[in-house]
């Protein structure tokens, strides 16, 4: 049996039970909605297992499980050289994110990452730390603010409502996922021009470490035709 | 096991020797507080070293290199001039390269001392240069203070100088900002903007806003001037050579006299002791990626499909960040024991 990983709760579970049962494959919770044991139809060999989406990165990269659901933005954060773990099978077009860089809009003076770069240096000179960018996804900002040559910056970790961090003076500027842009706004804060880190979206990732056999590779090869 | 003791042996060979040169062993702790290191290094160095956790001390690193507690030792304790030796496992997080290892010896050798500066240089190459002798190496050298003086020389603004000069280690940046001031600059318009909030000001916006006014203000980077910095920085070669090319230079440069006549004063103290500079190479840039901290005088020791088997330095400046009020020239440089030892069993 191969094991599909699938987000456990809320509105990504239910987009992916619709995405697979537009392609003939039934996924559906056993039992009383609290419990977590899945149930397939409509295909052979393949078996589901709810998980929280922050963890199927690490499933699949492990090889516990060999198909996982999960949006790239994860993936890309929590897996270094994720090429080797995991292979993307497909989009799913729905769980659109942008993670980008934000900052107070009443900075007038800064709209790119050269700003930023330049506002970081004059606050390290005044303030005497560095510029607080409150964020989760701490691998992925780090790689693009290294990538683009900006310094004097310290990242901080936030976990949730990260958009209030500036408003709480614990951060300076945030980078985090936003669909809409509308909490930005809520909370005074403005995208940087240049400040897309990643356009991210719920994908079918295949394990790379997962071991298969003959049967295993059987059933991945029946749900990849049902992707065309 | 026949390679560790290989490499045990190659590192008291090394210590011995740079012992012979005069140097104290020292030792330094394997867990250094972070917030030095992330101070000097910045966020990236969270992607190369190891951070662990303590409840009571905090954010502690396991030591990415030597270079930092030694120099804050010396500055705490001692006075010049004064001669380091030591060796030990370094750690490196290896986020891209696989088949780097994440722990690695390193031997090194490091001199606190303020007298003729091209005769200590001499002194802590060649010592490098005679404990690598026997070894097929390519030997480079570099000098961070020849590009430092030609920005400082541009015909420009402080402010446009001092942005190029904090970003003379990140060469994506550095280049993004010569194309900004080689190009006439237009300053944002109608952005949206909101109510004041967190610990930058409205003081601090206003304040920028000026002087982004004041450089647009300013004239354009000469693009002969541009060309000029770009053909200094792609002076690479042969040492003879490279001396001519940067003389060359200096004729229109002149900001780049003084570190010429210390790179010139620096191959003649090496001539003294016996290195001739035509199997040495020079290159502008050397080291402006990896060696952050080094800001004149740099050099290497490499070989193919290794990394670097020896590199070291200049670092006056963070002699001045460490040591609260006080700065020492300081220089030295670290051999890999461990490449040393696979040399030997490739030959």
């Amino acid at each position: 049996m191969i094991k599909l990983g699938v987000p456990s709760k809320g509105r990504l579970m239910a987009d992916t039970f619709k995405w697979f049962a537009d392609r003939g494959i039934q996924l559906s919770k056993a039992g009383n909605d609290r419990e977590y044991v899945g149930r397939v139809d409509g295909i052979d060999g393949v078996e589901m297992v709810l998980l929280s989406a922050g963890e199927i990165p690490r499933e699949l990269s492990a090889g516990r499980i060999h198909l996982g659901v999960t949006g790239s933005d994860l993936i890309h954060e929590k897996l270094a050289l994720w090429e080797e773990k995991v292979a993307r099978l497909a989009p799913m077009g729905f769980g659109h994110a942008d993670l980008i860089i934000a900052v107070p809009a009443f900075w007038t003076d800064c709209t790119t990452l050269h700003d930023l770069d330049a506002v970081a240096a004059m606050f390290r000179a005044r303030h005497g730390f560095r510029l607080r960018i409150a964020t989760k996804y701490h691998r992925m900002v780090r790689h693009f603010l290294a990538e683009h040559g900006v310094a004097d910056y310290q990242l901080v970790d936030s976990q949730g409502a990260t958009e209030g961090t500036v408003k709480n003076e614990t951060a300076e500027a945030i980078a985090d996922i936003t669909s809409t842009g509308e909490t930005l706004r809520a909370n005074h804060l403005r995208i940087l021009e240049d400040g897309l880190i990643h356009q991210s979206q719920a994908c079918l990732w295949v394990s790379q470490t997962a071991a298969f056999s003959a049967a295993d590779v059987a059933a991945l090869n029946e749900v990849k035709a049902r992707l065309t | 096991m026949a390679r560790e003791a290989a490499i045990r042996a190659e590192t008291q060979t090394l210590l011995e020797r740079f012992e012979g040169l005069g140097a104290q062993r020292i030792e330094a702790g394997i867990l250094q507080p972070a917030d030095t290191l992330l101070d000097l290094y910045g966020e990236d160095i969270r992607g190369r070293a190891y951070v662990t956790h303590d409840p009571l001390r905090g954010e502690q690193m396991l030591r990415p290199d030597f270079t930092v507690p030694v120099v804050q030792m010396h500055m705490a304790e001692n006075s010049e001039p004064a001669r380091y030796t030591y060796a030990g496992p370094v750690f490196r997080r290896q986020e891209e390269e696989t088949d780097r290892p994440n722990e690695y010896p390193q031997v090194g050798y490091e001199i606190f001392d303020g007298s003729d500066a091209a005769r200590v240089e001499a002194q802590v190459f060649a010592a490098f240069h005679q404990a690598l002798a026997d070894l097929p190496l390519r030997a480079v050298m570099g000098d961070m203070g020849i590009l430092r003086a030609a920005v400082s020389g541009l015909e420009t603004t402080p402010h446009r100088k001092a942005a190029l000069m904090r970003h003379l280690w990140r060469p994506a940046r550095f280049r993004a900002l010569l194309d900004r001031y080689s190009t006439p600059l237009t300053l944002p318009q109608d952005v949206v903007t909101g109510p004041e909030i967190g610990l930058r000001s409205a003081g601090d916006v206003s304040d920028r806003t000026a002087l982004m006014q004041d450089d647009a203000a300013a004239p354009r980077l000469d693009a002969g001037e541009r060309a000029a910095l770009e053909a200094l920085m792609a002076i690479a070669g042969p040492l003879p050579e490279a001396l001519s090319a940067l003389g060359k230079a200096a004729e229109t440069m002149s900001a780049i006299e003084a570190p010429l006549a210390q790179l010139r004063a620096r191959v003649a103290a090496l001539e003294e002791v016996g290195i001739a500079p035509g199997a040495l190479d020079f290159e502008v840039t050397y080291g402006r990626t990896s060696m952050e901290y080094y800001d004149g005088f740099v050099f290497g020791f490499t070989a193919e499909d290794m990394p670097a088997i020896a590199t070291g330095g200049r670092y006056d400046a963070l002699t001045r960040v460490l040591g609260q009020g006080r700065a020492v020239p300081a220089l030295g440089g670290v051999i890999r024991p461990d490449l040393v030892t696979d040399l030997r069993a490739r030959a």
